[in-house]
């Protein structure tokens, strides 16, 4: 028979000093291994939400990222024509030649500064980005030395709100709106005109990449074979969704340093609970002898003990939950490997916390099993005679 | 308190099972914090080295993708206290295929002649070194990347091109020794830039100086800014320690990162110790009674059970504090080594710190049942069952 629950949960809260200082314990290495997975959720999401299944970006060969590709407008010419490009409302092809670099501007967490993605593009190139909306300002007027920022960039880079001017290629720009792009990437990235831009960069003929949006899924894989394919255009088209999913492994530093940490914390926690668990049978000796007395086998007894280590480290996964909740929504920033700074909202889901609570009640497991048995093996007369 | 020493030594010993799983427990802790703390004083408290310390780095202030003209080479040269300048421009490229990471190294261009004088501390034989300054085509690599590649001398490396056009095909001319991570290579910056369009053709990445002395390098740094403050393209010159720091912020806020996982272990360590002097206390609150009746005064068990809590800390801390040397080591030398300010993997004021930390943690963790151990009353601890 089974030694009843409620006699664990009592054990626990007659010694609440002790529990306390265990559970606690477990609960900053949840707390420390949660906000490490909200973060990486955090910038999943972000890079999970950018990009559009329909939409490819077209870079030179051999370059992974947009910042270190050229794109001639001759390229762009070839390309624009190709088959399966879907049209616009005017009857233009929806293609969008952009140019990308970065500018380093003092951020809310970097007051030395810290590096920005700035994106020269085209009408054709706002509407094909769909979702992307102006909350406040308006857009840049073709000519003019303006700029649009995303959201994320409005809120942490002090230079760059409505209405400032930043400074760079031949004099200063005017931000003139700002731009929410819902969840997706192009929050942390300022928008300009593409002729202004790149005149500005002295780079008028060679831009960075384009992007191009296809009539249909199908249509999309074949678009993306037919530039692959294209000796004379020697391009690299990846879809844009792919593009923003392989940028996740910008978070593999932190990823690497979390999991680290979290071992670590883990083992000494683990310790600090068998510490714990070793004491409980030690001063109930007597009690075990009693249960076996009353009929209760060496199995129940194993159970109940092993029971009270995982009830314990589950009080901590619980204390770690609460401790990480206040992070959900907090904005960070991590350098991607567009050499720029993403920005993204830690996200502490039901599915981290349910994690959480799942890793404090292994290390419980971990903790409690040679103090569980222990309890266990323990003779009846000798239990029973010990003070 | 020295008195006591043996019974604290007797004391933490009769519950074997329990000190070694408090030892374990705080030294792997201690370890971790260990790790962190050497990180965090390479990175923000420690001086650079003193190679590291004359050199300033240049750039374009919009970023550093924005290049710099290479004629702003002459003009920094004439600003006094300059004793040496030479550019230097990433490459970028792909060896063999970009989607290995395993593929990546740093890459690039400089003028050979200065390369071994700005950066003093790179070793080099004086043969590889000349064969590489008569060679055009020909580059140089750190010993870590010749390791890892199993390049040799008279190899050749070919790099695809990403910011810059055609391929390039290079020959190893010399490997060369470095005090960090050493996977770079190094080749003439003139190779690349005579086949470049005319628009593209005298720009350069950053410029690398060295000044006169230590004293001078703030005031060289101002004076460069403020030469090209009116210039179409301004710049930023700051310390190569600076400059470094700079890449590590790019993975984001990492101070507050360390701060936070160091808080949080720290916090750890003491519930563990608190939690293990708090059940060894209660166990032996009728040995208090006991230790009182023969003389021993409320200040002396005082003494006894916050030394036997130091001494268990502090042993945790030793033990963690070794540990951790050995996982130092291993992020000096991981690749990421050769963008990350250089960590001393032994460091007497960290090594200081751990064991501070650790004796602080074993008094502050002790005190309160010491302090109610040290003051119950005789008769109360002898009745006492538990």
């Amino acid at each position: 028979m089974a030694i009843p629950v409620a006699y664990n949960l009592r054990n626990l809260v007659v010694r609440k000093t002790t529990t306390l200082m265990t559970a606690l314990g477990i609960a900053l290495t949840v707390a420390v291994l949660l906000a490490m997975m909200a973060l990486l959720g955090g910038l999943h999401k972000t890079l999970s939400a950018s990009g559009d299944p329909l939409q490819i970006i077209v870079m030179r060969k051999s370059s992974e990222s947009e910042l270190v590709s050229n794109f001639t407008r001759t390229q762009f010419q070839d390309l624009k024509f190709k088959q399966g490009i879907a049209r616009a409302s005017d009857g233009n092809p929806m293609a969008s030649l952009e140019v990308v670099t970065v500018i380093n501007l003092a951020s809310v967490d970097a007051p030395e500064g810290s590096n920005v993605t700035l994106r020269g593009l085209l009408p054709i190139g706002i509407e094909m980005r769909q979702g992307l909306k102006i909350t406040s300002g308006r857009w840049f007027e073709n000519g003019k030395r303006e700029l649009v920022v995303g959201k994320s960039i409005a809120k942490r880079y002090k230079g760059a709100e409505l209405g400032k001017r930043l400074t760079f290629g031949r004099g200063d720009w005017e931000v003139v709106g700002i731009m929410d792009a819902g969840q997706s990437a192009q929050n942390s990235e300022i928008f300009g005109n593409l002729d202004q831009i790149s005149s500005d960069l002295q780079r008028v003929d060679v831009l960075s990449s384009a992007l191009v949006r296809a009539t249909d899924a199908g249509a999309a894989a074949a678009l993306l074979n037919s530039i692959n394919d294209d000796q004379r255009l020697n391009m690299n088209a990846v879809s844009e969704k792919e593009y923003y999913a392989l940028q996740t492994q910008a978070a593999a530093p932190i990823e690497y340093l979390g999991i680290f940490v979290c071992i670590i914390m883990a083992i000494g926690s683990s310790f600090a609970a068998m510490n714990t668990m070793y004491a409980a049978v030690a001063r109930r000796a007597r009690e075990v002898g009693t249960l076996r007395v009353l009929g209760f086998s060496r199995g129940s007894i194993l159970v109940s003990f092993f029971l009270e280590s995982v009830l314990l480290a589950g009080l901590g996964g619980l204390l770690g939950c609460l401790l990480v909740i206040p992070l959900n929504g907090v904005t960070t920033g991590i350098g991607s490997t567009t050499f720029s700074e993403l920005a993204f909202a830690f996200r502490v889901t039901p599915e981290i916390m349910l994690a959480g609570v799942a890793f404090a009640v292994i290390l419980g497991a971990v903790g409690g099993v040679f103090p569980a048995r222990m309890a266990a093996n323990k003779e009846i007369l000798v239990a029973l005679r010990e003070v | 308190m020295f008195r006591y020493f043996p019974l604290i030594v007797k004391n933490c010993w009769r519950n074997r099972r329990r000190t070694s799983l408090t030892i374990a427990s705080i030294g792997v802790s201690m370890c971790l914090l260990g790790v962190l703390m050497a990180v965090y004083h390479a990175f923000y408290m420690s001086d650079p080295a003193p190679d590291q310390a004359l050199r300033l780095v240049t750039r374009n202030r919009v970023s550093l993708t924005f290049p710099i003209p290479l004629f702003y080479r002459d003009k920094i040269r004439q600003v006094a206290g300059v004793k040496d300048i030479m550019m230097s421009q990433w490459y970028g490229g792909v060896y063999k295929d970009a989607r290995d990471p395993k593929n990546f190294f740093a890459r690039f261009g400089v003028e050979p002649p200065k390369m071994f004088q700005i950066y003093g501390e790179l070793k080099i034989p004086e043969d590889q070194k000349q064969a590489w300054l008569h060679d055009r085509t020909g580059c140089v690599i750190g010993r870590d990347l010749a390791n890892k590649f199993n390049f040799h001398v008279g190899d050749r490396i070919t790099l695809t091109g990403d910011i810059f056009p055609g391929t390039l095909e290079l020959t190893v001319r010399g490997i060369f020794d470095s005090p960090r991570t050493s996977e770079a290579l190094y080749f003439d910056w003139a190779y690349v830039e005579e086949g470049l369009d005319e628009g593209r053709k005298g720009n350069v990445g950053t410029f690398n100086i060295v000044v006169d002395n230590t004293d001078d390098v703030p005031r060289v740094a101002k004076t460069i800014d403020d030469e090209f403050h009116n210039a179409p393209v301004q710049t930023r010159t700051e310390t190569e320690q600076a400059f470094i720091l700079s890449f590590v912020a790019m993975l984001g806020n990492v101070k507050l990162f360390l701060l936070s996982i160091c808080a949080a272990v720290m916090f750890t360590i003491l519930l563990v110790s608190g939690n293990t002097m708090a059940m060894s206390v209660r166990e032996r609150v009728r040995e208090v009674g006991v230790l009182k009746t023969l003389g021993f005064t409320g200040g002396n068990i005082l003494q006894i059970i916050l030394g036997e809590a130091c001494a268990i800390s502090v042993a945790g801390g030793a033990i963690g504090y070794l540990l951790s040397t050995f996982l130092t080591g291993g992020v000096k030398k991981s690749p990421a080594g050769a963008f990350l300010p250089s960590i001393k993997q032994f460091d007497p004021s960290v090594a200081a710190a751990c064991i501070l930390v650790a004796l602080g943690i074993g008094l502050v963790s002790s005190f309160i049942p010491a302090w109610n151990a040290s003051r119950t009353n005789i008769v109360e601890a002898l009745r006492s069952t538990d």
